[in-house]
């Protein structure tokens, strides 16, 4: 349902108001009380349809926007993955696990990459220090033919072990994969969180306006404020800017300092 | 030195083994939350506990009470490593005991300076 609907309702509406009022005042002027009646009868008639039709509408759209949330997949495997969830909360479950299967791939590729980092470089400074000894004319002819040898095991090493670090490299690359797919359902459930908001709005606009064309009153219930500290936590902070956030380490060390610690 | 690591999310606890292992500590085991890490530390003679604060089941904050009021682990040196950054939380954390408090995301180099700060106060 377009807006320009809803402008062609309300100006329907208003006609339907005028003539009817208009009507009312005619009979009044003639003293028709009982056409005068009818009048007024008719008059609440067009506001009960108009309210009516207001809350169909919401309710269409709101459905529709409920129906619209779905996510376009490049190719099959998406396709059917994508097609399984059928709500919010799946989407976002489905983003911690693409998250959490990246996370753990690239820990797996860190964990094997590092032990071939720190071989070579403990295999380097063995070798330099019997360079040194060499140049130093230290070395006897048997250690060097050993040297030579280990230098030429070293060589081929490099290469190997630098080919593996550059494939997990490349690996641990193509393990950011999930940030393409899991940004667009996070998109995709934003917008759909922006699109509830506004017809929640809408709804609560709407609310108002029956409470005040049937004149009803309600119990301002002030919410009471309560600030203690929740032990469940409130998870992470997204707008460090706020003055009772801390903005990063250096933050907490000075604040537990000037509590003594 | 044994030490209890506790993070809903396998790969924080993951991230946190693999720092803590960098820094020279091997013995170290996992719970997903304070439900399942308080009978691990009733029973299992632990010199240090490392938790997160938002869990399901038993928060951090719960563990960390828990703890304070256990007479046998009282004096168990917690660090918290948290997302939870807002100054009434992080106040009300060194109230409860807290020995240490690490705001997420965080460097290894932060949580060695932390976990080094608390053992030359411990000792």
């Amino acid at each position: 349902m377009s807006e320009l609907n809803r402008e062609d309702i309300t100006e329907e509406v208003a006609d339907e108001l005028k003539e009817h009022a208009t009507g009312l005042k005619e009979a009044l002027d003639q003293g028709n009380i009982s056409e005068a009646m009818q009048r007024i009868a008719e008059l609440g008639e067009v506001r009960d349809r108009s309210l009516y039709r207001e809350v169909g509408r919401l309710t269409r759209s709101l459905h529709e926007a409920l129906r619209n949330f779905e996510i376009k997949a490049e190719n099959r495997e998406q396709q059917e993955e994508l097609s399984k969830m059928a709500d919010a909360s799946d989407r976002l479950d489905y983003v911690v696990q693409l998250t959490s299967r990246s996370a753990n791939k690239t820990m797996d590729l860190v964990e094997d990459t590092m032990p071939v980092a720190s071989n070579l470089r403990e295999e380097a400074n063995a070798i330099r220090e019997d360079w040194g000894r060499l140049r130093r004319r230290e070395m006897k002819p048997s250690e060097f033919r050993e040297l030579y040898r280990r230098i030429d095991a070293f060589l081929d090493r490099i290469v190997s072990d630098s080919d593996r670090l550059h494939g997990n490299l490349s690996e641990i690359l193509l393990a950011q994969d999930f940030q393409d797919l899991t940004g667009q359902v996070i998109q995709r459930v934003t917008s759909l969180v922006k699109e509830v908001e506004d017809h929640l709005v809408k709804l609560m606009v709407m609310a108002s306006d029956v409470d005040r064309i049937t004149g009803l009153v309600h119990d301002q219930e002030e919410g009471s404020q309560e600030d203690a500290v929740s032990s469940r936590g409130e998870g992470p902070q997204i707008d460090d800017s706020q003055q009772d956030v801390v903005s990063g380490q250096d933050e907490v060390d000075d604040l537990l300092s000037s509590l003594g610690f | 030195m044994k030490i209890l690591v506790v993070d809903d999310f396998s790969t924080m606890r993951r991230i946190v083994r693999n720092l803590l292992r960098d820094l020279g500590f091997n013995n170290i085991e996992e719970a997903d939350d304070g439900n399942t890490a308080l009978p691990m530390l009733r029973n299992g003679k632990f010199d240090f506990l490392v938790t997160d604060w938002n869990m399901p089941g038993m928060s951090g904050m719960e563990l960390l009470q828990a703890v304070r009021a256990d007479e046998n682990l009282k004096h168990l040196p917690i660090l918290m490593v948290t997302a939870e950054a807002k100054r009434d939380q992080i106040v009300a954390a060194a109230q409860a005991g807290v020995n240490g408090y690490v705001v997420k995301p965080f460097t290894a180099a932060v949580l060695k300076d932390k976990i080094e700060k608390i053992f030359e106060r411990v000792e």
